[in-house]
């Protein structure tokens, strides 16, 4: 056996791209262990938490954000290049996140809408995954990621392994924890059979729907249960269509449900007639 | 450091490219011309991200969920300002209880942010680390109290809401579900420790050698006459200023400087740059603090120089720490359920507006609402975009003492400044920009 005093330790990069920085909080969030990984992991790169820099390489680097401005795209290349191994943590990241709404709209009425002068802001037409522009080793889902998955896969990196996530539906998870199902009891409308699980069935302990932050499962049929939602008389098209335009509407296939009913909500300015179009991708629009 | 010389005037640009252990992308440059610093720009490269947009034909109980994705580290102050504007416009009447439980969840995020401000991101500035976990291999016992601190706010956070970032429980009327008294009472340990490890703070930071910098600040705060301000009170200023809090927009606005396109917040009537936050509101709400945390205050006898010395905000929020973990164990023991977790509530058409104190200041939010119950139109203006105005006015000020030093002294003290501040860059950036160049 290797001593491991003798190895050297793990050189970690923790980069954004356009996000909201909880879930690179989210490692500092992991307050009883911080210290702890602090001292087998090197962090060489993390803006947020030291003014020590590095520009790689990186034996892991975890990127959070989506890539939404036109620097953003060479940037990314640059630490792709850097990064033995990258990991994309979080819904912005794996799915564009809520940002990227504006793949179903008019980019340059977005920007008019808030901006005085749109012709300035550095901006892409798309907020589109990190996986659509370099390829990705592994993915934490979530909006946050959930800081038990990110033990895990530290710990995964640590000891060169894969890190071992259950692939279930937040359906399961809320079985199994004897949760109250809120669409058989309250008759809400839920994601949960088709979307990843992660949270621990969060929403649904809560009293809610779950409206789908840790993204779709690969073999759950979102198309079947958006069908189900509306045919149970419940939950109007137009409801139905909203709660699967959220924090991961870019992934297919939430994506095709939401363009098949409708787009998303704040496509086009309040009254006008909605329409059904598909959403911009970032090689069409860039 | 950029010297020019250009025509009869000798210019240099001071710039710092990237900001570190702030949240989000920023960037600092001052313009020098013959030795005099004529301009500071506090750049943001932060991306867009449109929310005033992605909002519109949502839903109020939505946009409860959206706008809390402005930011990781203060998502209850997005909630909070946005469920008041609701609640205000609807006339809906909310529990008692569940008024405590929103005040007991601001103070978790408050514990939460300034924990993290203090040690992780401001700390390590004065003690001369490149971080808080840098500054663990000497000072170990301090960032792990530090860190424990900030557990106990997460964990209020995680109880009444399901996770510690963008929480699940927030709703229009109240939440989707309340704790029971035994879920709270088990915070109750950690906050204690938490207070204690609180009040070691403000001793400590009292302690640490503080730059010099002397300024007028004009302050701007909720203030209520028996609570420290968080979702309610009158919006004032110390020049005068007392409006409701939905009434932001008639005593500000927001303008687009010539030069750097950067949205700023000001006064209509051309007054002065103000300032948010801890500092603003340690100036203008001391009397209501705890007993605790004002007693601590005036043992550091800092009070008067929290006001005008901005590096001393550290202070500030290491009493507010204080505060927020005594109110919250106050909340905790004094926590009946209300009968139902929520008020039930029916949308009218109509301008809902409110504003909140987020930790790094105030949070105002305004959505018009139409005749469905969706949005029409939504207008924020978080706090880092109003204190934008009074940080490129004191690094000016500021800037002229780092003259004669060298480049890497001068960076170090002007993100000091910067991070005294506590800017919150992901937030302004829906309306922030990368700098234009000047005509």
């Amino acid at each position: 056996m290797s001593n491991p005093e003798l190895r050297p330790r793990l050189r970690l990069g923790v980069v954004k791209f356009a996000s909201c920085d909880g879930c690179q909080l989210t490692l500092l969030d992991l307050e009883d262990d911080l210290l702890a990984i602090a001292e087998r992991v090197e962090i060489v790169e993390f803006p947020e938490a030291t003014s020590a820099r590095s520009a790689g390489p990186y034996d892991a680097l975890l990127v959070e954000g989506s890539v939404s401005a036109p620097e953003h795209l060479e940037h990314l290349a640059r630490l792709r290049r850097q990064a033995k191994i990258l990991v994309t943590i979080g819904a912005c990241a794996t799915s564009g996140g809520i940002q990227a709404l504006r793949n179903w709209a008019d980019h340059d009425a977005f920007r008019a809408a808030i901006y005085a002068h749109p012709e300035y802001v550095h901006s892409l037409a798309t907020a589109t995954p990190i996986a659509q522009h370099v390829k990705v080793d592994a993915e934490l889902r979530g909006c946050p990621i959930d800081p038990g998955q990110l033990l895990e896969l530290v710990t995964a990196l640590l000891t060169g392994r894969r890190p071992q996530l259950r692939d279930e539906s937040v359906c399961m998870q809320c079985k199994r924890q004897g949760a109250v199902c809120v669409m058989v009891a309250k008759g809400i409308a839920c994601l949960g059979q088709v979307t990843q699980a992660g949270c621990g069935a969060l929403c649904p302990r809560y009293g809610r729907g779950c409206y789908g932050c840790f993204g779709p499962r690969e073999q759950g049929n979102a198309a079947g249960l958006a069908r189900f939602l509306q045919s149970a008389g419940k939950h109007p098209r137009e409801d139905v269509g909203r709660l699967f335009a959220g924090f991961t509407a870019y992934s297919e296939p939430f994506r095709s449900v939401v363009t098949e009913l409708g787009g998303t909500p704040g496509a086009k300015p309040r009254g006008d007639a909605a329409s059904a179009h598909a959403p911009a991708t970032a090689q069409e629009k860039r | 450091m950029n010297d020019a010389v250009r025509g009869e005037t000798r210019e240099r640009r001071i710039e710092v490219g990237q900001l570190t252990r702030v949240e989000g992308e920023g960037s600092l440059r001052l313009f020098v011309r013959d030795g005099e610093v004529v301009e500071a720009r506090f750049g943001i490269f932060e991306a867009p991200r449109y929310f005033e947009r992605l909002v519109v034909g949502r839903t109020p109980d939505e946009v409860i969920d959206i706008v809390a994705r402005i930011c990781g580290i203060c998502p209850i102050a997005y909630q909070m300002s946005a469920v008041h504007a609701f609640e205000d416009l609807f006339g809906v009447r909310i529990d008692p209880a569940v008024r405590a439980l929103r005040r007991l969840i601001y103070c978790g995020e408050w514990i939460e942010s300034h924990g993290l401000h203090v040690y992780m991101l401001h700390a390590p500035d004065f003690l001369g680390y490149e971080s808080a976990l840098a500054m663990a291999a000497d000072h170990r016992q301090l960032v792990e109290h530090g860190l424990q601190m900030k557990k106990a706010g997460n964990d209020i956070i995680k109880t009444l809401g399901g996770r510690a970032i963008h929480p699940v429980s927030v709703r229009v009327g109240g939440f989707y579900r309340v704790p029971r008294r035994d879920e709270l009472a088990a915070l109750r340990p950690a906050l204690e420790r938490a207070h204690e490890y609180a009040q070691d703070t403000v001793r400590w930071v009292a302690g640490l050698t503080i730059p010099a910098f002397e300024r007028d600040m004009r302050f701007v705060s909720l203030r209520h006459p028996a609570e420290y301000p968080f979702n309610d009170g009158r919006l004032v200023s110390n020049d005068g200023v007392d409006v409701a809090p939905s009434a932001w927009d008639t005593v500000f606005e927001e303008h687009q400087v010539q030069g750097s396109n950067a949205l700023h917040a000001r006064s209509k009537d051309g007054r002065a740059p103000y300032l948010l936050g801890a500092p603003a509101r340690i100036a203008l709400c001391a009397d209501a603090l705890h007993p605790t945390a004002r007693e601590a205050l005036g043992a550091t006898g800092m009070a008067e120089r929290v006001k005008t010395n901005i590096f001393a905000s550290i202070v500030a929020r290491s009493v507010e720490l204080v505060h927020a973990t005594a109110e919250a164990l106050d909340i905790i023991e004094a926590y009946r359920p209300p009968s139902e977790p929520f008020t039930p509530w029916r949308a009218r058409p109509g301008v809902g507006a409110w504003a909140t104190e987020a930790p790094r200041g105030l949070c105002f939010h305004r959505y018009e609402v139409d005749g469905e119950g969706r949005i029409a139109h939504c207008a924020i203006v978080p706090p880092t975009s109003q204190n934008q105005a009074a940080i490129e006015a004191d690094l000016v000020v500021a800037g002229q003492a780092v003259l004669e030093m060298s480049h890497e002294a001068a960076t170090r003290h002007l993100e000091h400044m910067i991070r005294s501040y506590d800017p919150c860059i992901s937030c302004a950036t829906h309306f922030l920009d990368l700098t234009i160049e000047r005509a």
